[in-house]
């Protein structure tokens, strides 16, 4: 794979993070935390890619199905490599929790403060 | 002025919610044959779950399913899980796949792979009950009881 | 003892799960707390039948290591002391729980949350690959943000959603130090990782990518300064039994373990990580303990020393990193390094959660966290002021109390090791430690009330008052008992992070 798009996926991870460390606005903050997530999540993937060779020339691997009469050793022989995308789910799933956990913590953060505005939550110093 | 949405809405939302649940349960049985799985079932079929809570409103949606049904589905789901998990112990360790040990069953038919189709199961129940949950948790915070101009901030100025 | 190992990780989260199915029930929601303790209690006595069994190391699932990709579950000397460490804390913080949480609804919820917490940690300790690690890493980082912010009054969520933000960068850091290890290597369990490195070369700029990213993570897990911003915040405001679950176990489990185990286990100790490790170490000392000087409430005290305590550690682990990388090396003097380390991070688990556990009491019982509002409470809370004495002592590094050994070890390690410098700036923070906790003493414990809701307390509750206890006795018997602890517990644990060190530097390494 190019590494065009790994630089991509490190661009949204670096906008996430920005977003995350620099932002004001807690809704901001946790679209920054979403954008890290996909960019990671991404990135992961995009580990996995293999690039196979079938009837003589350079093609992409195949989705690692194991289609009936294959064995597995020919699957493992076409296909792109499985175990990032078994990261990448439960990594996914981590994701899903942290956003909602996030989400439920400004809904009361603005009943609390009345406000979203990280400024204006500064009860703690020192 | 009634909860939810307009009755095209609640309309539609009465019709496609079915479907939306039954294809999550596809997802998740087939989770082992073809890409989707436990948890992109159990997604689907919590969508289908925040579709019948945003058009219809929340109290109506709890008269179907109330938060603590979905604490205990979610907890049935985890611990049918472990339970799984734990029956390997009869097949040599921990989480092995003990239905395999007897018969591995055909590629591609929807009876194979021994208990990963039982997980997959498993796990759509959690992951439902759980984001269900979460989400009629969340639509428990409203606009109109939650006044921003009545919460007094620090320094005595109004939000 | 093989099957029992997996059941310290289930054993929590089944019952975690259970407690969410039987708080449904209106009878059954009384029984939570009971059944909490007693899987921790199960937890516990597992861990320490382990103790005695020798490193056990299966793949989970009846994969075996010829199809290089199998969960592993490591269960060595260091996973030991681990377990024991956090069974033993957990059971304390659910006995003080139980009287402490009267004041919250939801208890269920609390106890649910905590049992995860604990099952979490006990993965991260056993986990033998580095995504699983990562995995049981986030569970428990995601319980314990919903534990900090339990009470949902304003100044805990505030703080919960900062030490959210903060861990979830640094858990993001580690995820992109995982993919890059992965990308490298092909491989995630830590022993093939290992030995694939070696061939890789230590130096090449993906390796070091790889372990800067893991070690900024990770070092944001464990509050090493300039990551910390997040624990004088967080700590202070969580309820009294999850300060000490946080400060006490989860910156050893989540930061402290992992660190050691990807510094000597997966990368191979080399003197750039060293160098890193004894940097922050020292800074953490050094800052830690000279912003505590000035907190004058009594929870932001403990916790800006759980930083300056943390970077001991980390330092005397850093140390043994240096040692164990030298061209001809001393392993006899990096054990002695590590089991200095080693050491203070038992005791710290020990007299830091027992001084949460008593500034807890103290709260609960004067309504107040400023030390300047109490005094006196040496006269009306008896039983808790001689628990937070003895935890005093132990952390200024009194002897006979259980903190001045290990202090000493990592110093005349450190001096042993030709770190005359740091040696001495690790004397001179023992110092300000004690000056601090003669603070906390002076205003706290002695003196006149200068509260009249101070001047009317009475001691805590009993079951309250067992759990401080049970952690005094600790403190004091582990000092004295350092010689029995090295053999069975600490020298095993310092073994595991060596053996493989060992290997890289007899190996014929670059």
């Amino acid at each position: 794979m190019s590494t065009g798009i790994y630089i991509l996926a490190l661009a949204v991870l670096l906008a996430g993070l920005y977003a995350m460390v620099a932002k004001k606005n807690i809704v901001k903050i946790i679209v920054g935390l979403l954008a890290i997530d996909y960019a990671l999540n991404l990135m992961l993937v995009l580990v996995g890619y293999r690039e196979v060779v079938r009837a003589g020339c350079r093609e992409s691997g195949l989705p690692p199905i194991l289609a009936e009469g294959q064995t597995p050793a020919q699957l493992a022989a076409m296909a792109v490599d499985p175990l990032p995308q078994a990261m990448v789910l439960t990594s996914i799933v981590i994701g899903l929790g942290l956003t909602a956990l996030m989400v439920a913590m400004g809904i009361r953060l603005y009943e609390r403060y009345g406000t979203f505005d990280t400024n204006r939550i500064r009860r703690l110093r020192g | 002025m009634s909860e939810g949405m307009t009755p095209i809405v609640k309309n539609t939302a009465r019709l496609i919610s079915g479907f939306i649940a039954v294809f999550g349960i596809y997802i998740a049985l087939t989770g082992h044959i073809s890409p989707g799985g436990g948890f992109a079932g159990g997604v689907i079929l919590a969508a289908a779950a925040v579709l019948i809570v945003l058009a219809f409103g929340r109290s109506t949606a709890e008269r179907i399913f109330t938060p603590s049904q979905c604490h205990l589905w979610d907890a049935a789901g985890a611990g049918l899980f472990l339970v799984v998990a734990m029956l390997g112990y009869f097949s040599g360790g921990f989480f092995v796949n003990f239905i395999a040990h007897i018969s591995k069953g055909q590629v591609g038919k929807l009876f194979s792979g021994g208990t990963i189709l039982v997980s997959n199961l498993c796990i759509l129940i959690k992951v439902a009950a759980g984001l269900a949950g979460a989400f009629l948790a969340l639509s428990a915070f409203r606009r109109q009881g939650v006044d921003a101009a009545d919460i007094v901030v620090e320094g005595g100025q109004k939000a | 003892m093989m099957p029992f190992v997996p059941l310290l990780v289930i054993l929590p989260l089944g019952a975690a799960f259970c407690a969410v199915a039987m708080a449904q029930v209106n009878w059954l929601r009384r029984l939570t707390a009971p059944l909490a303790m007693a899987v921790v209690l199960a937890n516990l006595v597992i861990s320490a039948m382990l103790l005695g069994a020798g490193d056990i190391r299966f793949f989970v699932g009846g994969w075996g290591p010829e199809s290089a990709r199998g969960i592993e579950i490591v269960c060595d000397g260091l996973s030991k002391l681990m377990a024991v460490t956090i069974n033993l804390v957990a059971l304390v913080a659910f006995v003080f729980a139980v009287p402490y949480m009267r004041r919250f609804t939801k208890v269920w919820l609390f106890d649910s949350l905590l049992l995860l917490m604990v099952g979490a940690m006990n993965g991260v300790v056993l986990a033998g690959d580095l995504f699983n690690l990562f995995v049981f890493l986030e569970i428990a980082a995601i319980a314990s943000y919903a534990l900090v912010a339990f009470g949902c009054e304003a100044e805990e969520l505030e703080a919960a959603f900062k030490y959210m933000v903060l861990g979830t960068v640094g858990s993001a850091f580690i995820l992109l130090g995982v993919t890059v290890i992965y990308a490298i290597t092909g491989q995630l369990n830590m022993a093939m990782v290992h030995s694939l490195l070696g061939k890789v070369g230590p130096g090449g700029p993906a390796v070091l990518l790889a372990a800067a990213l893991l070690l900024s993570g990770l070092a944001l897990k464990a509050a090493m300064v300039p990551f910390h911003a997040w624990l004088p915040d967080a700590h202070p405001s969580a309820p009294a039994p999850i300060s000490a679950m946080l400060s006490g176990v989860l910156i050893k489990a989540s930061g402290v373990y992992a660190m050691a185990r990807i510094v000597f286990n997966v990368f191979g100790a080399s003197d750039h990580l060293a160098a890193i490790l004894m940097a922050m170490g020292t800074l953490s000392m050094l800052i830690g303990v000279l912003l505590a000087v000035g907190q004058w409430d009594i929870k932001r005290l403990l916790a800006y020393h759980s930083i300056s305590q943390m970077g001991y550690v980390v330092l005397a682990i850093g140390a043994a990193a240096q040692v164990a990388s030298r061209p001809s090396p001393d392993m006899a003097l990096a054990g002695l390094c590590l089991f200095g380390g080693l050491f203070h991070l038992f005791n710290h688990a020990m007299f830091k959660s027992l001084l949460f556990l008593s500034s807890g009491a103290i709260e609960q019982q004067t309504g107040t966290r400023e030390l300047k509002k109490m005094g006196g409470l040496a006269r009306r809370m008896k039983v808790t002021s001689f628990c937070c004495r003895v935890g005093a002592l132990s952390i200024a590094g009194v002897p006979p109390f259980n903190g001045f050994f290990s202090k000493l070890i990592i110093i005349i390690a450190l001096v042993l090791a030709g770190h005359e410098v740091l040696a001495a700036l690790a004397v001179f923070v023992a110092l300000v430690t004690l000056i601090s906790f003669i603070k906390v003493q002076r205003y706290a414990l002695e003196g006149a009330a200068a509260d009249a809701h101070a001047a009317n307390a009475v001691e805590a509750p009993v079951l309250m008052q067992t759990a401080m206890v049970v952690l005094a006795v600790i403190c004091i018997v582990s000092g004295l008992a350092i010689v029995p602890l090295r053999e069975h517990v600490l020298g095993p644990a310092a073994d595991a992070l060596l053996g493989a060190g060992r290997l890289l530097s007899t190996g014929g390494a670059p």
